[in-house]
């Protein structure tokens, strides 16, 4: 039977597959497709489903796939299975809310090694939110230090959810993955769409793809959509006809139709991504569903940045690519800025630190962009004498101290999981960072930590400290909380008493001496020596509270046999100015974009 | 203007480890076909250059000690047939302790070399092992004096920053130096190129390098000692008695003209208003070929622009004791201000540069950060 035949609905199994980040999701999705049947062994590779390059360079899954299966019950029967591989790090869990939304099932993921962290429980809270029947896999059992025991302990444990007929896998060797599938359609429940209904579909994602244009993924609730069909998008309330209709194995395959219950992905002449919006319901033009679908929260940036290109003539290409981008993934926002040091560039936000990097690599990479990014920073509150509220992204926006009244900043709720001899030193991050302890419970010798932290204090190096700290092995997810008053300052940098703007940043007051001391330190690790002694200082409203002194070079010549050979002493100064280029001067200070960078990206300590 | 030819001699008996020239081992060298190849691009260059005075001709290598008499005998002979040799005029060539005996320096100088630069790297018998050099100590001093009796000028090379080197032991081999030369010494830094067999050592951990800031404290110590015997380090790398300059290699730092003749070697000419430079193919056998063929083993040529032009004037001229006129970089640079003058202001103020209205000249904290000031000034 193959994959475009019509099954009937109660044989259909739309499920997710959900986990901490790295516990094998993807791993698992290609044993499920290779056991299926829906590639041949010659055109798989390793996680198949993760096809960005830089999903494939970094061993993460960004995006959320969707892939059509079929499979021969118990029963003999033949079921279609819609499997959906999601990301696992926190700050894509805005993709796994919309795949778990077009699911009824889904697949805990557990690594066996590993157990349950952070991630696990943010993700299965989510599924229970949305009524989903929850299969526990336990994975990776083919690893020596796997314990299943413990891991099937603490999914009843932390989650509060019965493992005792927890399917224990490998999906690395393939081991039980034909058990997997069995129960996948034994336990998971069938679609209940209405046939005779009129159409109603989910917009689950859309993005654009070079060759079919917009594609939009849906998932059929009631009635079908067909090709040629008029549709009415309700939310933007725009209509369209139908021109293609087909489902992912993972080749693309055109079909038809899609019936209830069925997933797969139509395209309706649609230029822009921009034109459509995920969560919103597709319904027959003539005919329209009465109520239309909940639809879902739209994502918020959570982390800022600026984004300036090195080369200033690159202003429009770093627009065009960041459009470009923006086109796939609806949750970059860019506006248009200007800095004094940096030249026109753009404030972006993000959802987390893992999607900054991500978009800059992508920048750097796809559009050959050299950029310098700014410091992480998070949206502030700023009220004002005057009895206005202004929204501060951008350090250099804050407005005279003088003029505020008062300034909120995002705290965020966390959950960190942890092995119990991290938590002291965990503790005494949190606290230095100004947390404030909510929780603190065991399970087994597994420490669950419970904190409210500013959002500002994250977004600076929290997590590469929480897992230096518990050498990788505490795990952390968060979500915003709300917005509270704190006392902070805008904190300068001036090298040679000028003010460089990409360094200036607001910090908690008590953070401040620490934050510019150490700023100043490591810009002098960071700025090569130059001509001329650099003074770099950190200053509030004017007053110094860090200095460091970068006394001059004075040592820098080769006594070398060049002959006649000029060019290869020329290749030397190219270098050096090719080196330049990346460089911003201050007064007569030569500071390298690489820099900044560093100093941007510190670590504490 | 002076203008001066170079000669480059491919070969050498056995290859030093950490050298990076285009120098090569051969068995069998058909020194008659060399003759040919040099006469035929030599009328090249001619072509180009026309008419004019040679001021110096410079045979580098490689080992040019080994080429025949006869060889270097007719490639003088082909110069002054086509140019002609300007009055003090000035002839050297490179030579290696090994390869020279007192007939065949006599019969160079009696086919007009009057200078020679011999390769002596060290004078400490480990130091040349470690460099891989096939003489010892007494063999580099004897090819010294042998030197100096058979001609007027002469100079030497050696390699300091050696693994290990101390500056007392520095100091005690400067003065040996300082008892044996004659006039000019080129004390050059251990550079450790890439793609030398001393490179892949280094990488392997063979040895230590010395760490920059005792190369450094070296070098310091080179000009004290060096200056204080009344020789002037008139080039960073260079150090001699007044009038004892190597006048090839001034054209060089003073950016005038000279032709390279030879594989790889490089040439910075005028020709009918233009100045071009010239790049030869490295390959020996391919050289030859080429010029057997098209008359020269050269590469496209390149015009430079007037500003590419000022570059390589500052670059060369800085290391230059003299440093540049100013009048010659306005020339070069076509321009009344060729350089920007607030970055000169700044380093004349922090000492780096001597406040001279005629030349852009170093100080001697200047020349020791020469790199960044050079990139400095340029940029
Ligand atoms: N030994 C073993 N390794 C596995 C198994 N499954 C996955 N891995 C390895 O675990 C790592 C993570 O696997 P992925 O499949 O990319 O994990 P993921 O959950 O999709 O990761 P994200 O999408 O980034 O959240 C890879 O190095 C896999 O090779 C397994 O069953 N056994
Ligand atoms: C063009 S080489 C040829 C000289 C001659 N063939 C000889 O080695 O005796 C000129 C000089 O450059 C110096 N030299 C070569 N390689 C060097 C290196 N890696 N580091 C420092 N000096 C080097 C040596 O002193 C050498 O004598
Ligand atoms: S003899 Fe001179 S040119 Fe030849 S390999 Fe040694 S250093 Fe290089
Ligand atoms: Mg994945």
């Amino acid at each position: 039977m193959s994959l475009t035949e019509k099954i009937p609905q109660s044989r259909i199994r739309n499920f997710a597959i959900i986990a901490h980040i790295d516990h094998g999701k993807s791993t698992l999705a290609d044993r499920l497709i290779e056991t299926c049947g829906g590639l041949e062994k010659r055109e798989m590779k390793e996680q198949i489903l993760d096809n960005m390059d830089i999903e494939r360079e970094r061993g993460i899954t960004i995006k959320a796939q969707t892939v059509r299966l079929n499979w021969k019950g118990p029963d003999g029967e033949i079921y279609q299975l819609n499997l959906m591989d999601t990301p696992g790090h926190v700050d894509f869990s805005y993709e796994v809310s919309r795949s778990l939304a077009s699911c009824e099932g889904a697949l805990l993921v557990v690594d066996a090694s590993q157990g349950v962290e952070a991630q696990t429980l943010a993700n299965v809270y989510q599924a229970l939110d949305n009524n989903l029947e929850i299969i526990p896999v336990i994975n990776k059992i083919d690893l020596p230090a796997a314990d299943v025991d413990r891991a099937k302990q603490q999914i009843e444990d932390v989650i509060g959810l019965d493992a005792s007929n927890a399917v224990a896998v490998s999906g690395k060797t393939g081991l039980n993955i034909t058990d997997l599938l069995d129960a996948i359609v034994t336990r998971l429940p069938a679609p209940t769409g209405d046939p005779a209904a009129p159409t109603k579909a989910l917009l689950v994602d859309s993005w654009y793809d070079s060759y079919l244009g917009v594609v939009i993924l849906v998932r059929v609730i009631d009635g079908t959509l067909k090709k040629g069909q008029k549709v009415r998008f309700m939310n933007t309330a725009a209509t369209r006809e139908v021109d293609r209709v087909g489902i992912f194995t993972p080749k693309h395959i055109l079909l038809d139709q899609l019936g209830p219950g069925e997933m797969g992905f139509i395209t309706a002449g649609i230029k822009e991504i921009s034109e459509t919006k995920v969560g919103d319901t597709i319904t027959d033009e003539k005919h329209q569903t009465v109520k239309a679908l909940p639809g879902f929260k739209p994502s918020v940036p959570m982390v800022f940045c600026s984004l300036f290109p090195v080369d200033s003539s690159e202003f429009e290409k770093l627009r065009e690519s960041l459009a470009r981008l923006a086109l796939n993934d609806a949750s970059l926002h860019y506006e248009a800025e200007s800095s004094q040091a940096l030249g026109m560039g753009f404030r972006c936000g993000f959802l987390g630190l893992l999607h900054m990097e991500i978009i800059q690599e992508r920048m750097e990479r796809e559009f050959n962009l050299d950029l310098i990014p700014t410091a992480p920073s998070v949206v502030y509150k700023v009220y004002k004498t005057d009895g206005t509220m202004q929204e501060v992204y951008n350090p250099v926006d804050l407005p005279d101290m003088a003029r505020i009244e008062k300034i909120e900043e995002p705290w965020i709720k966390a959950t960190i999981l942890t092995p119990d001899e991290y938590l002291g030193s965990l503790l005494q991050l949190c606290q230095e960072r100004r947390g404030e302890q909510l929780n603190l419970s065991y399970v087994g010798n597994r420490a669950m930590l419970e904190y409210r932290l500013p959002l500002n204090e994250i977004v600076f190096d929290f997590y590469d400290r929480l897992k230096s700290i518990s050498r990788g092995y505490a795990s952390f997810d968060y979500h915003l909380d709300k917005f509270m008053e704190g006392d902070l300052v805008r904190m300068d940098i001036l090298v040679n008493q000028e003010s460089v703007d990409a360094l200036a940043m607001i910090v908690h007051r008590s953070q401040s001496d620490r934050r510019g001391r150490h700023l100043c330190e490591r810009l002098k690790d960071l700025i090569p020596r130059q001509l001329f002694k650099v003074a770099i200082q950190a200053a509030i409203g004017g007053k110094v509270i860090a200095r460091e002194d970068l006394s001059a070079l004075r040592k820098d010549v080769t006594a070398r046999c060049y002959g006649g050979d000029v060019t290869r002493k020329r290749k030397l100064l190219d270098k050096q100015k090719e080196g330049k280029k990346k460089m911003r001067q201050y007064g007569n200070v030569d500071i390298p974009q690489s820099a900044f960078i560093a100093a941007l990206k510190m670590g504490d300590e | 203007m002076s203008f001066g030819i170079y000669v480059h001699w491919p070969y050498c008996v056995s290859k030093c480890p950490y050298c990076d020239y285009n120098a090569h081992v051969a068995t069998h060298i058909d020194q008659a076909r060399w003759r040919r190849a040099y006469e035929r691009e030599l009328r090249t260059v001619y072509d180009l250059t026309g008419p004019r005075l040679v001021d110096t001709v410079f045979f580098g290598g490689g080992t040019p000690s080994l080429m025949d008499p006869e060889t270097v005998h007719h490639v003088l002979n082909v110069i002054q047939n086509l140019w002609g040799m300007s009055a003090v005029y000035e002839v050297t060539l490179e030579a290696n302790p090994t390869t020279v005996d007192s007939l065949k320096f006599k019969a160079f100088r009696d086919c007009g070399v009057n200078r020679i630069s011999l390769g002596v790297q060290s004078l400490i018998e480990q130091d040349l092992t470690f460099l891989g050099r096939n003489h010892d100590v007494d063999q580099a001093k004897k090819a010294i004096h042998l030197a100096q009796d058979i001609f007027p000028r002469m100079s030497f090379d050696v390699i300091y920053g050696r693994p290990a080197q101390t500056e007392s032991s520095w100091e005690r081999e400067l003065d040996i130096i300082l008892d044996l030369m004659a006039g000019h010494v080129s004390l050059y830094q251990l550079t450790i190129e890439e793609g030398t067999p001393l490179y892949l050592h280094h990488a392997r951990g063979d040895f230590t390098a010395l760490p920059n800031a005792d190369i450094d404290r070296l070098y310091d110590l080179t000009h004290e000692i060096m200056t204080a015997h009344g020789y002037s380090n008139y080039e960073v790398s260079s150090f001699c008695k007044p009038g004892e300059e190597s006048r090839h290699n001034l054209i060089y730092w003073r950016y005038h003209d000279y032709a390279g003749i030879g594989p790889g070697a490089h040439g910075r000419l005028q020709t009918h208003g233009k100045f071009i430079t010239t790049r030869a193919h490295r390959a020996p056998d391919i050289w030859l070929e080429r010029v057997e063929k098209d008359g020269h083993g050269y590469h496209p040529f390149i015009n430079l622009t007037s500003r590419e032009r000022l570059e390589e004037a500052v670059m060369m001229g800085l290391r230059l004791e003299e440093g540049i006129e100013l009048e010659r970089l306005k020339s070069l640079a076509q321009t009344q201000d060729p350089l920007n003058k607030e970055r000169i202001k700044a380093l004349i103020s922090e000492g780096l540069l001597h406040d001279d209205p005629q030349s852009l000249r170093v100080t001697k904290a200047g020349r020791k950060c020469l790199n960044a000031v050079i990139a400095w000034v340029l940029q």
